[in-house]
């Protein structure tokens, strides 16, 4: 094993074989000309029209059919689709990386919505496990219930049930706001980093289990808090934010948000320092 | 992963058969490996149902070893010759398969441990079910490939759970395959999604207790678990909120007997189940393009929450 006390700390990965190029100077640069602005291109994207609408059914269409066909609607500069018959199929509506109202007649199954970045989505039923993972902007509105998983690792935008949800709902989220307006399953805010996630009903057992970062608002019961997951002070920015938060949520406006719990982490389980996990086990 | 999907029709009959096959070859892509079912049919509640095997599918994927039908042939001759040891007249024999046989017997006798350890004391016999309503049907393939194989389209009856398995702790066979009949009760089947983490511990001890386990598959351990509990006097309802407790691991399972279907969901509410549920049916399943087999309209359904048990009546 190399000698790491006897090495500098910035060749330490070298020392310890990671990688043997030394990232310094050039290949780490990256220029930027403003002039050459036409020539950016962010993939999957459209000029859409919102009053551009039309149907598409799916009765008959696998989800890789009906993702293509929405693709191609949109490269058509449709900007508002509507979804026939999904019939709780899996994976529909995912790497929408595009402005688009979006509307399904019915529900979805597991994985909807996935990994997108900035559609209106409304869906009339219900969705699966999973829904919305990686979401990075945007809004979507479930009018029934979902299932577990709910906005697993977003990064951003509003996503809305009107109903309840399963359990480990925001689950390892960055940012964006989860609103519930039903009842939550355990492991609520499991492992997250940042973001809000506000539930008007009652929460399960380990609600913020492990959390670092971020708040969560809950104005039924709490089954039980997770480790590290504390009760904080909720203050009148936190009182007009939630109001107006849940105004434009569509639910719970006329909700009395003063008596709402605000949790947010601990803390003591932060253990930060400056080394790569990698280098980390190594000075260990 | 696996698969798993029941109903309850409660005030009225229905091709069960028919649309469980739909639930679970909706659920195919969760594994194929074997396809089971727990039919609960129309029947005049006097005669037994027993549907045994004799030995094991070794078709495409079976980690069974191969014998010969004449092997097969001698084992039903000795089962039959126990029957009539044990006082049990065959009213009617169905051989669907060399290996696997339904027999319709008259037998008064409420004690079915007996029974079940004589006849399962003959070596590559096994009891898949015994009851007066219940029909345990499992075998290697999918939904599909095992309704047609055993002819369960037209069979009528209030309510069934039914499996799709993709083999992870056991091999694939018939044995290994759900559902497991409640030995040694009338009429219980289980169903099973999940791993249980305790599974030796609890088999070793309800093993010093009397109870029999048949495979090396941990969903077993529920049927059996639930049994035992039964036995010592616990309501269904009793032993499946105790077994939230006393079962380690990931689950959601699915427990039948002839007059009624529960679910229950483990604390950490891993294992997915998607459930509806209206005044004349419930229907539930790992996923819900297995509901929409049979409900293709829009419905509402959700998913219970985590330490959730659940019991209907047909």
């Amino acid at each position: 094993m190399a000698n790491l006390k006897n090495t500098e700390k910035k060749t330490k990965a070298q020392a310890m074989g990671m990688h043997t190029e030394v990232l310094t100077g050039r290949t780490q640069q990256k220029f930027f000309n403003p002039d050459e602005a036409e020539n950016f291109y962010y993939f999957g994207t459209y000029d859409v029209d919102f009053n551009k609408r039309t149907d598409l059914d799916v009765l008959d269409m696998t989800a890789a059919e009906a993702n293509k066909e929405i693709d191609n609607l949109m490269s058509q500069g449709f900007g508002t689709i509507v979804i026939k018959n999904p019939q709780g199929k899996h994976s529909l509506g995912v790497g929408i990386l595009n402005k688009l109202n979006l509307i399904f007649e019915g529900s979805l199954g597991y994985f909807g919505m996935g990994s997108c970045d900035g559609p209106i989505v409304r869906i009339n039923g219900r969705v699966g496990w999973s829904c919305a993972e990686n979401l990075m902007a945007g809004k979507i509105v479930i009018e029934k219930n979902a299932g577990s998983c709910f906005g697993a690792a977003i990064r951003g935008g509003d996503l809305i049930c009107k109903g309840s949800v399963g359990a480990r709902t925001g689950i390892d989220m960055k940012g964006g706001t989860i609103i519930i307006g039903g009842d939550a399953g355990a492991f609520t805010g499991f492992m997250m980093q940042r973001g809000r996630i506000i539930i008007l009903g009652d929460v399960g057992i380990n609600l913020g289990d492990s959390m670092y970062d971020g708040t969560i608002f809950v104005g039924g019961e709490i089954g039980s808090y997770g480790s590290d997951a504390v009760d904080s002070e909720l203050t009148k920015n936190d009182q007009d934010w939630l109001k107006r938060k849940l105004k434009v949520a569509e639910i719970g406006e006329n909700f009395d948000v003063t008596k709402m719990k605000k949790i947010v982490a601990g803390k003591k389980l932060w253990n930060y320092d400056n080394l790569e996990p990698t280098e980390k086990k190594g000075a260990i | 992963m696996c698969g798993i999907a029941g109903l309850i029709h409660r005030g009225k009959s229905s091709k069960v058969g028919h649309e469980l096959q739909g639930m679970l070859q909706a659920l195919k892509h969760r594994g194929e490996d074997s396809t089971g079912y727990a039919l609960y049919g129309d029947t005049d509640g006097k005669n037994f149902i027993m549907r045994f095997k004799v030995g094991e599918n070794v078709g495409e994927g079976s980690t069974s070893v191969a014998e010969d039908i004449s092997v097969y042939d001698e084992r039903k001759k000795i089962v039959d010759s126990y029957l009539s040891e044990l006082g049990a007249k065959i009213i009617k024999e169905d051989r669907i398969l060399p290996y696997s046989l339904r027999y319709e017997i008259e037998y008064n006798k409420k004690d079915l441990l007996n029974f079940s350890q004589k006849i399962e004391s003959i070596p590559g016999v096994e009891i898949l079910s015994m009851g007066k309503s219940l029909e345990v049907i499992k075998d290697l393939g999918n939904a599909k490939m095992v309704c047609d194989r055993y002819n369960l389209d037209k069979l009528v009856g209030t309510h069934a759970i039914g499996h799709a398995r993709m083999a992870t702790e056991s091999g694939v066979d018939i044995k290994s395959a759900h559902p497991f009949w409640g030995y040694p009760f009338s009429d219980v089947s289980v169903v099973h999604n999940g791993q249980l983490t305790n599974y030796w511990n609890n088999r070793r001890a309800l093993e010093n207790k009397g109870m029999r386990f048949m495979s090396e598959c941990d969903s077993e351990l529920i049927a059996v678990y639930l049994a035992e509990k039964m036995r010592d006097g616990a309501s269904l309802e009793e032993g499946m909120k105790d077994s939230l407790l006393g079962l380690d691991g990931v689950f959601t399972y699915f427990v039948a007997t002839k007059d009624s279907l529960g679910m229950a969901k483990d604390t950490m509410a891993a294992k997915p189940l998607v459930l509806y549920e209206s005044d004349d049916l419930v229907a539930m399943g790992s996923e819900e393009i297995a509901i929409r087999s049979i409900l293709p309209h829009e419905i509402d359904t959700y998913d219970p929450f985590d330490g959730e048990v659940k019991v209907w009546q047909i």
